[in-house]
């Protein structure tokens, strides 16, 4: 059988996959803090800045009214990415942690009051943490957290028993950062919903290895970074369902997001502008929607298949390696290895491999309570792009055994 | 310009022994003064004990905590070099390593004054790292900091 995904032509793709590291071939596997970009993002990017770039929804002008178009168009674009049930749904942030802030502030002000609940996870990121400890702060409201086994996986018993109509708000991640697990997203939001709650999931990693389509989720938020999904830093997407949006507080306001000013009194537009206050990243937002085509191009299952393999591949020789433990071991899991070595600190490993051309996350992957829970300062973590191959896998357990003879 | 990195300058074979057996390793429950330092973006976390007498000399020094072999090599460094002198000289140590770590060009005198804290050089060339190396440095500087003040002729 012949494999549709050529990975070789992929990787010519990406032309920063050819450059050398410390006189090494580059191994890029920090995919979870930011991916590499395809040269049809690039260009796109560079190519309207040269002949399209103008401000959006102001000019009358031929030249901003393309713009817009172009704009709009990525609006459309996220809206079937997501299978999101309308246009006006589609808010353009500046990545996932604005999307987290928007939401705390925007529905935890008008929506949270004191002795009201919020349940997060043990998991999540710091950006899916501070927003609600901050909203719970200022409005007398509980942050709950709902534990995880040793294997890195919710406990669906448990969360159920931290929702109680208290629950007003229950933020959980798609997908772990630091553990690669992916939650049970549609059954935590069937609960949630039973406790009559709303829930925001926190796709910064969940949509690029797992399926991100609110109808199929049913959550309430969802929201993503360009710059992880193979598009530009600056740039990402909240989707909220309609009815909740349209009852939240705008959470800038400025320019764009209004209908009419006066000294007096400011009423806001509607969706999504009420949202988008500011000149938006223009360009960004036209990267992103290049990132979203070219993803297409590959298909997205073709591009999990390849993800699976190599994911399962690297579990499969780092875990023979001996004295190195992998932290994180749940049955679903995405593109993610978190590991130790014994005796060896993280920030070691990571120096060493550098000086092999291998690019890797040390440290506590802005998850430090989640570190707390696993009792450990730091980790090591691989992460694999559409991009890695088995040979680069290979490439890091050579690195990994020189790692282990320098200390040994 | 950074000078190329090479993994045979940071870790050398003096600061991976101290890293694998560190010396003076434990807590000091009657310690004079005490501090703590963490770095918060890489979660190295240390302790430093130090019993001081009268007369202002460091009679004992032991260190606790978990880092990299940077920074647990240079704490373990440290307690040979600073026990038996007085503060004076530990603050000034301090103050020419630190110096020592984060100046580009380092004048003959100064590799001079931090005697063997000069094998940390190599970390130079990875500058991400310097903070590992001048972790313990700081903390022993808020123990330092903490002492009572003495009334008159104290050195700085």
């Amino acid at each position: 059988m012949t494999n549709p995904y050529d990975i070789h032509k992929v990787r010519r793709d990406f032309p920063i996959l050819s450059i050398q590291m410390n006189g090494k071939p580059l191994v890029y596997l920090d995919n979870a803090a930011t991916a590499q970009k395809p040269e049809r993002v690039i260009r796109r990017i560079h190519d309207f800045y040269q002949r399209e770039y103008a401000t959006v929804h102001r000019g009358v002008y031929t030249l901003s009214q393309n713009s817009t178009w172009e704009c709009e168009q990525v609006r459309d674009r996220c809206r079937k990415f997501l299978n999101a049930p309308d246009r006006d749904e589609i808010i353009f942030v500046s990545g996932a942690t604005e999307a987290i802030n928007l939401v705390a502030s925007g529905y935890g002000r008008p929506f949270i009051s004191t002795g009201d609940e919020i349940l997060i996870t043990e998991m999540e990121h710091h950006a899916n943490i501070i927003p609600w400890q901050q909203i719970c702060l200022e409005k007398g409201a509980r942050l709950k957290v709902a534990p995880i086994n040793d294997e890195g996986e919710i406990i669906l018993e448990q969360f159920r028993k931290f929702l109680s109509p208290k629950t007003k708000m229950v933020a959980v991640t798609h997908m772990s950062n630091a553990l690669g697990s992916i939650n049970p997203v549609r059954r935590m939001a069937k609960l949630a919903h039973e406790a009559g709650a709303v829930i925001l999931v926190d796709g910064a990693q969940g949509v690029v290895h797992a399926s991100a389509d609110v109808r199929e989720l049913d959550c309430d938020f969802y929201c993503f970074s360009g710059h992880k999904i193979y598009g530009p830093t600056g740039v990402g997407v909240l989707w909220g369902r309609k009815q909740l949006l349209e009852k939240m507080e705008p959470y800038q306001t400025g320019g764009e997001m209004i209908k009419t000013v006066t000294f007096e009194k400011t009423t806001f537009a509607g969706l999504p502008q009420k949202f988008e206050a500011g000149t938006p990243p223009i360009a960004q937002i036209v990267g992103l929607g290049a990132a979203l085509d070219y993803l297409e191009t590959l298909g997205v299952e073709n591009i999990r298949r390849h993800e699976k393999e190599i994911l399962d591949y690297a579990t499969e020789k780092l875990a023979a390696i001996a004295g190195l433990r992998i932290v994180g071991r749940a049955k679903s899991k995405g593109g993610v290895i978190s590991f130790t070595l014994d005796g060896i600190h993280p920030h070691d490993i990571g120096t060493v491999l550098d000086q092999e051309g291998i690019a890797i996350r040390t440290g506590h992957h802005c998850a430090q309570p989640l570190m707390q829970r696993y009792g450990l300062p730091a980790t090591a973590r691989a992460s694999f792009g559409l991009y890695n191959t088995r040979d680069e896998v290979d490439v890091l357990v050579r690195g990994i055994t020189k790692v282990q003879e320098i200390f040994r | 310009m950074i000078p190329e990195p090479k993994l045979s300058h940071l870790y050398q074979e003096v600061i991976l022994d101290h890293n694998r057996r560190p010396r003076n390793f434990g807590e000091m429950p009657d310690a004079t003064v005490r501090a703590r330092g963490v770095n918060p973006l890489c979660g190295d976390d240390y302790q430093i004990f130090l019993e001081i007498n009268p007369a202002g000399e460091i009679q004992a020094v032991r260190f606790l905590g978990s880092g990299c072999a940077i920074s647990k090599a240079s704490a373990s460094i440290l307690t040979e070099m600073i026990r038996g002198k007085d503060t004076g000289y530990c603050d000034h140590l301090k103050n020419e390593f630190i110096r020592f770590m984060t100046q580009d060009k380092v004048p003959p005198a100064m590799t001079e004054a931090v005697g063997k804290l000069k094998l940390f050089e190599g970390v130079k060339e990875f500058p991400v790292r310097v903070k590992c190396a001048t972790l313990i440095w700081h903390v022993l500087e808020e123990a330092l900091k903490s002492l009572p003040e003495k009334k008159e002729g104290g050195r700085s």
